[in-house]
């Protein structure tokens, strides 16, 4: 599990100075940056360029045609198979996310176009629970991948997931990757085509299934992605990480993903590569 | 094939310790001396199953993790030897590795052909350099892909025998793509046109256990823990506290009758009273009537079937709730 925030919000109650206007600092270079304009970059730093997680929703309105995305099975809601007992319960944990977030789930999934073109998208929001993988966002995976089987549509994910497992699900969240795994050597044997975004961060159970499945694999510069999460690659070998380990560029140069995409780009990669396709 | 072990005891397996010793001492003496002790020997042994009966039949949660790592326990290898009467191991990704921690190989077991693929921990530390621990680098699954690719090409079934505390955690493993290696064997085996018959031996360590064991029937020896986070793990994320790990293990619902209750697997293969470790080759017998039962069974099936059954069995793992759509707005 990994928390990266790179971003503080600072609220007008917090500084009187800033009156209405709203600002956030950047948490890796520490300047100060106007709303307004960091939301015109897609949240990432005009200073620095370091990269802020985005939201479901924001995903989709970074990648898809205005107003073409409807979203399906947005009713599917996480249960509690094992009645969790923990430091935590699971329900309450759910409750919380979902008033933080606004969402039921951590995978939205729906129809869009893209470019023109029409996909099945499913966006994994790293603020719901971590992205983990719980029973909803393995059953709406697999939906989606059907979806695609039904209309011979491309699938397009975005992957941000902190841990990739939701331990509150036991070894039911394990098997969603088995779940997924499998909806997508479906995809394949039907001739159907996916691309596979990773973004900051896809790690663990998410990253060894349906995340590095794509048959086209792009990434945001400098997200975090692989399989153990660093803290724990740090306590086994006992010794600091170099910087820019299990980074985008590091995959890259290791032949693990085809292309490194910078987040005002993504739509128009995705574009062509429909446009190639389809 | 355990006869040169030392043998260790866990804390609650304790009481037993001194009864054990005590037999194996009178027994010693019986052959070495012909001194008449049988009566003595008799009580000393039922005293014994009583008392392994009583400890074992209200294990926690914890204690059987504890069974499940159990040093003296079975590890892939011993039931291999013991199991089929032919196995030979190959060796190598054919990419630029070959990982000791997974072996893998040909095997026959009662005249059947098949391919056996397995997670190996070390019996001692030396071993267990080498093994690492039955953590498995890419080059592993990459590996036990193949052998499973060779089973599909021949119409071998392929046997895979669980048993690590997870997927390598070090730097070697990130930079050769661990979670890629990992996704494309789930994909692989999700598609594989021959029988899997998956069997968890001893820990089921999460992704890295998963990652060679997506099949058509997955079995769980008794003691044996299927996870998704070890409960140290789940202790010290969502408890914040390493000491929490009864209740992470009770929470976690990680052993195999819990399991087979959530339909995660098919089958409980009983142990011998005080686990695998205290009879292997018993433990050994029964698991073998077990894979003989389930090949069978498998072998009826035909492979377009076979593919499309595995497939939903998958597809209905998990549990959730669907509200209508009315009501949520
Ligand atoms: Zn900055």
């Amino acid at each position: 599990m990994i928390f990266r925030k790179r971003y503080a919000r600072i609220t007008p109650r917090e500084t009187p100075e800033a009156k209405k206007e709203l600002w956030v600092k950047c948490e890796r270079c520490g300047r100060i940056v106007y709303e307004k304009k960091w939301k015109e970059m897609w949240k990432v730093c005009h200073y620095c360029g370091s990269y802020s997680r985005l939201t479901a929703l924001e995903r989709i309105e970074l990648l898809t045609d205005p107003g073409t995305f409807q979203e399906r099975w947005s009713n599917l809601i996480s249960a509690d198979p094992l009645e969790f007992v923990g430091a935590r319960s699971y329900v309450d944990k759910l409750k919380e996310d979902m008033l933080k977030t606004g969402l039921k789930e951590a995978l939205v999934t729906g129809e869009a176009k893209i470019g023109g073109f029409p996909v099945a998208l499913a966006i994994l929001d790293p603020h719901f629970i971590m992205g983990s993988m719980g029973s909803v966002v393995g059953e709406k995976f697999v939906r989606i991948c059907e979806l695609c089987l039904e209309k011979k549509w491309p699938l397009v994910s975005v992957s941000g997931g902190g841990g990739g497992a939701r331990m509150y699900e036991g070894a039911l969240s394990l098997m969603q990757m088995a779940k997924t795994s499998a909806a997508v050597e479906r995809l394949h044997r039907n001739g159907l085509f996916y691309i596979s975004v990773l973004t900051d961060p896809t790690m663990g159970g998410v990253a060894a299934s349906f995340a590095f499945l794509g048959d086209i694999i792009l990434a945001e510069p400098g997200a975090l992605i692989g399989f153990a999460g660093p803290r724990v690659i740090e306590q086994t070998i006992r010794q600091k990480l170099p910087p820019g380990f299990q980074t985008s560029e590091f995959l890259y140069q290791r032949g693990m993903i085809d292309l490194i995409v910078e987040r005002k780009d993504l739509k128009q990669t995705i574009t062509r590569l429909l446009n190639i396709i389809h | 094939m355990n006869n040169t072990m030392e043998r260790k005891y866990l804390p609650f397996e304790k009481p037993l310790e001194a009864m054990e010793k005590e037999l194996a001492q009178l027994q010693a003496r019986k052959q070495e001396t012909f001194a008449d002790n049988q009566a003595e020997i008799v009580r000393l042994q039922q005293k014994l199953s009583e008392t392994t009966r009583q400890i074992f039949s209200s294990l926690t949660p914890w204690q059987k993790v504890q069974l499940a790592r159990h040093p003296n326990r079975p590890h892939a290898l011993d039931y291999i030897n013991a199991i089929f009467e032919e196995f030979i191991e190959l060796h190598g990704d054919r990419v630029g590795a070959d990982d000791p921690a997974i072996i893998a190989g040909l095997a026959k077991f009662e005249g059947t052909s098949l391919v056996v693929i397995g997670q190996q921990k070390g019996r001692d530390t030396k071993e267990n350099l080498t093994r690492k621990f039955g953590m498995a680098h890419p080059e592993g699954y990459r590996k036990a892909r193949r052998l499973m690719a060779l089973g599909e090409q021949l119409h071998l079934p392929v046997i895979t025998l669980i048993d690590t505390p997870g997927a390598n955690p070090d730097m070697a493993a990130e930079e050769r793509g661990q979670a890629l290696a990992i996704a494309s064997n789930l994909q692989h085996m999700a598609g594989l046109r021959t029988p899997i018959l998956v069997v968890v031996i001893g820990e089921g360590g999460s992704g890295g256990a998963l990652g060679i064991g997506l099949g058509d029937r997955v079995l769980m020896q008794e003691y044996a823990i299927y996870s998704v986070i070890s409960p140290e793990g789940c202790a010290s994320i969502l408890w914040k506290n390493q000491q929490a790990v009864e209740d992470a293990a009770r929470a976690l619902k990680l052993t195999a009758p819990e399991l087979l209750q959530l339909g995660i697997i098919d089958e409980v293969v009983p142990e011998p009273p005080g686990g695998a470790h205290r009879d292997p080759a018993k433990a050994a017998e029964v698991l073998a009537k077990a894979m003989r039962k389930h090949l069978t069974e498998l072998k009826t099936i035909s492979l377009e079937e076979l593919v499309e059954l595995r497939y939903q069995k998958y597809r209905k793992m998990g549990v959730f709730r669907e509200i209508s759509t009315t009501a949520e707005t």
